[in-house]
């Protein structure tokens, strides 16, 4: 009767908790993982709506006028071709129907042009993604393994030296800011100690791998080429360690305060009078509970890694979308910067959409609410 | 679970403040957040050269006359690190301040009215939630034009949900309490009602998540700042002067000091923050890191 084999159970025949409610209830109560499931889905959805209103309207707050950024000078001084330009854009119709009009190309992939590159934005996008969902992905594996390791370990040495070094570090992790680390980095293990290679995603000369998941890495690795394998992997450690120093400060201290909150519950003492190895409950007993407020901070870190990349890319030289998003950023190219803010939302929202059905396979209570 | 204990924090707020006050990680803080806040009232005193003037040897090393160094205009750096104080420090502080007003009360009316006046204010802050927060703040503050101000406003869009939902939270417990019920049966106004009965109970939590949120705050602004997106130059704004310390990066003092001076006072208001918080109750802990970014 360990607590890991309670909720499988649930999960499969889900009688036991819920006999009680089945009772009153119809086919959707008889299924409550089912309508959490919806419930979350419906909820994500309304949200992505609020996302594309949210850039929309704030594409439209631009003082500037979109005809005068997109004509050459001279067009700018014929009204007609001023209108024209405005009608072929949607642009002379009220504001809600050009939101529809936004909305209907976004379902299309129509994500405008950008000014900067002058092509879709798009195109730009399905570029640049996978180099940041390598980075990324990377960073938060580091943050996971790491972090919920300090946190056990200062968890388990409460009050004992090595939690307050793990303390103070995390802090440390917290307050640092991420641009200047990664210019810190950069000069120390590129320039000065010559360990890191240099910018961008695998060394000048060598052939990126065939394209299959267009993370260099797991390409490398899936065509066999080892050689490309190692120069990606080395290419990617320093940004994605300073990428992940914040989050691994933030899961260390969460950790920390959640594994702490269930070593005190009675069933652990109950299992450690009843003398069981401290392995045992640590990773029976302990952890599991422990992991579900850990995944959800798991899914705001991600949000602060996504964060991270747009001021770690720019200075690791990195093709990714942070990187875009720092050049359309500073030359103001709007639609690029809502197609990033846009994608990145979502993105985010699938993430804690993830996070909120594990954490329903994890803790019945919280589809059973 | 938070509800009920909202009153009793506030209550042992008073009694357990000291205790974090002796606290080495609070005092090395609190000395160090102080000390800034000295620097910014007394830079043109203690910096030793004019900020803006370009009048010193370009690109020069630390030294004797230019301690941090100069950067590519030939200006004192540390000048400039102790004079950025005056820009980043009251611009942090008034963020936040100005995001406890707005949130909390956003979050307040949230909890008391409840019905749609809640799901209004409370579906506007999950809208927010759903970026990462320099993602949004970086769009808001393009859409903006770029400028300090605006990078400021671009925060505040950001910032003031994580005190909604908190405020939210805590009111929604106290609400139902006999003291709140008795004092609107005397027949007290809404908002006397949020004032005297709610806000006092709210308060301690609170302002333990603006202290946290001071160095979120100063990193998100000096980030918008290094991207471009808040002070324009010559303004001896840390972030930026990151940023003009990325072009000339094998003269590693001009990016590093500034750095150091945003790490500084984000550290300085974690310790306190994070002290404060391990004395009141661990369970506002979660409440208050909910929103962690």
């Amino acid at each position: 009767m360990s607590p890991t084999s309670a909720p499988s159970r649930d999960r499969d025949g889900g009688a036991a908790p819920t006999g009680r409610k089945a009772g009153r209830g119809g086919a959707v109560r008889r299924h409550p993982f089912a309508r959490f499931l919806v419930r979350r889905i419906v909820t994500a959805l309304l949200l992505a709506l609020g996302i594309t209103l949210v850039t929309f309207i704030l594409t439209n707050l631009v003082p500037g006028d979109p005809a005068a950024a997109n004509l050459g000078q001279r067009a700018i001084g014929d009204p007609a071709i001023v209108a024209q330009w405005r009608a072929d854009h949607g642009l002379d119709k009220p504001l809600p129907q050009q939101y529809l009009m936004h909305l209907s190309g976004l379902l299309q992939g129509d994500f405008g042009q950008s000014q900067q590159s002058h092509r879709p934005v798009a195109d730009d996008l399905a570029e640049f993604v996978p180099a940041t969902l390598e980075l990324a992905g990377a960073a938060i594996l580091i943050s996971l393994v790491a972090g919920v390791g300090f946190g056990v370990v200062a968890a388990l040495r409460r009050d004992r030296l090595s939690d307050h070094i793990l303390r103070v570090t995390s802090l440390f992790g917290i307050s640092v800011p991420t641009f200047w680390l990664a210019l810190v980095a950069f000069y120390v293990f590129f320039y000065r100690l010559q360990i890191a290679p240099g910018s961008g995603r695998i060394d000048p000369g060598m052939t990126p791998p065939p394209h299959v998941t267009g993370l260099y890495t797991v390409d490398a690795a899936l065509s066999g080429q080892w050689d490309v394998f190692a120069s990606a992997a080395g290419h990617l450690a320093t940004p994605a360690l300073v990428l992940a120093l914040y989050t691994i400060g933030l899961l260390t201290r969460f950790t920390r305060s959640a594994v702490l909150e269930v070593l005190g519950q009675d069933y652990v003492r109950a299992a450690r009078a009843k003398g069981l190895p401290g392995r045992v409950i640590l990773f029976r007993y302990v952890l599991r509970p422990a992991l579900v407020p850990i995944i959800t901070v798991a899914g705001l870190a991600f949000g602060s890694l996504l964060s991270g990349t747009v001021l770690v890319e720019a200075i690791f030289a990195w093709p990714g979308v942070g990187q875009y998003a720092y050049k359309s950023a500073t030359s103001l190219d709007l639609p690029a910067v809502m197609g990033v803010g846009l994608v990145v939302g979502v993105v985010y929202l699938v993430i804690n959409l993830v996070v909120d059905v594990l954490y329903g396979v994890i803790d019945p209570r919280v589809r059973l609410s | 679970m938070i509800r009920r204990k909202t009153a009793l924090e506030s209550r042992g707020l008073t009694r357990r403040l000291p205790e974090a006050w002796r606290q080495p990680l609070a005092i090395v803080g609190g000395v160090v957040a102080l000390a800034w806040i000295v620097v910014a009232l007394a830079a043109p005193v203690l910096a030793p050269h004019d900020p803006l003037a370009q009048e010193l040897p370009r690109l020069a090393p630390p030294g004797p006359g230019h301690w941090f160094g100069t950067d590519q205009l030939g200006r004192d750096i540390l000048s400039r690190v102790l004079w950025g104080a005056r820009v980043s420090i009251p611009l942090t502080l008034l963020l936040v301040a100005l995001s406890v007003l707005i949130g909390g009360l956003l979050g307040a009316c949230a909890g008391y009215f409840g019905r749609w006046v809640d799901e209004t204010i409370m579906r506007l802050a999950d809208l927010v939630f759903a970026f990462p927060t320099i993602i949004l703040a970086m769009v808001v503050a393009a859409a903006l034009g770029a400028s300090l101000g605006n990078a400021v406003l671009a925060v505040l869009v950001v910032a003031w949900p994580a005190y909604a939902r908190v405020t939210r939270g805590l009111v929604l417990g106290i609400r139902e309490r006999e003291f709140v019920v008795s004092g609107r049966l005397l027949g007290f106004s809404a908002w006397r009602s949020l004032r005297v009965d709610v806000l006092p109970n709210v308060t301690g939590p609170v302002m333990v998540l603006a202290t946290l949120d001071i160095g979120t705050a100063l990193l998100l602004l000096s980030g918008l700042s290094f991207l471009g997106l808040g002070a324009k130059p010559p303004s001896p704004e840390w972030g930026a002067m990151v940023a003009s310390g990325v072009e000339v990066f094998d003269s590693w003092w001009v990016a590093t000091f500034p750095g150091l001076a945003i790490l500084t006072v984000v550290l300085a208001f974690n310790f306190l923050g994070d002290t404060l918080r391990d004395a009141l109750d661990p369970r506002t802990a979660r409440a208050i890191k909910e929103r962690a970014i």
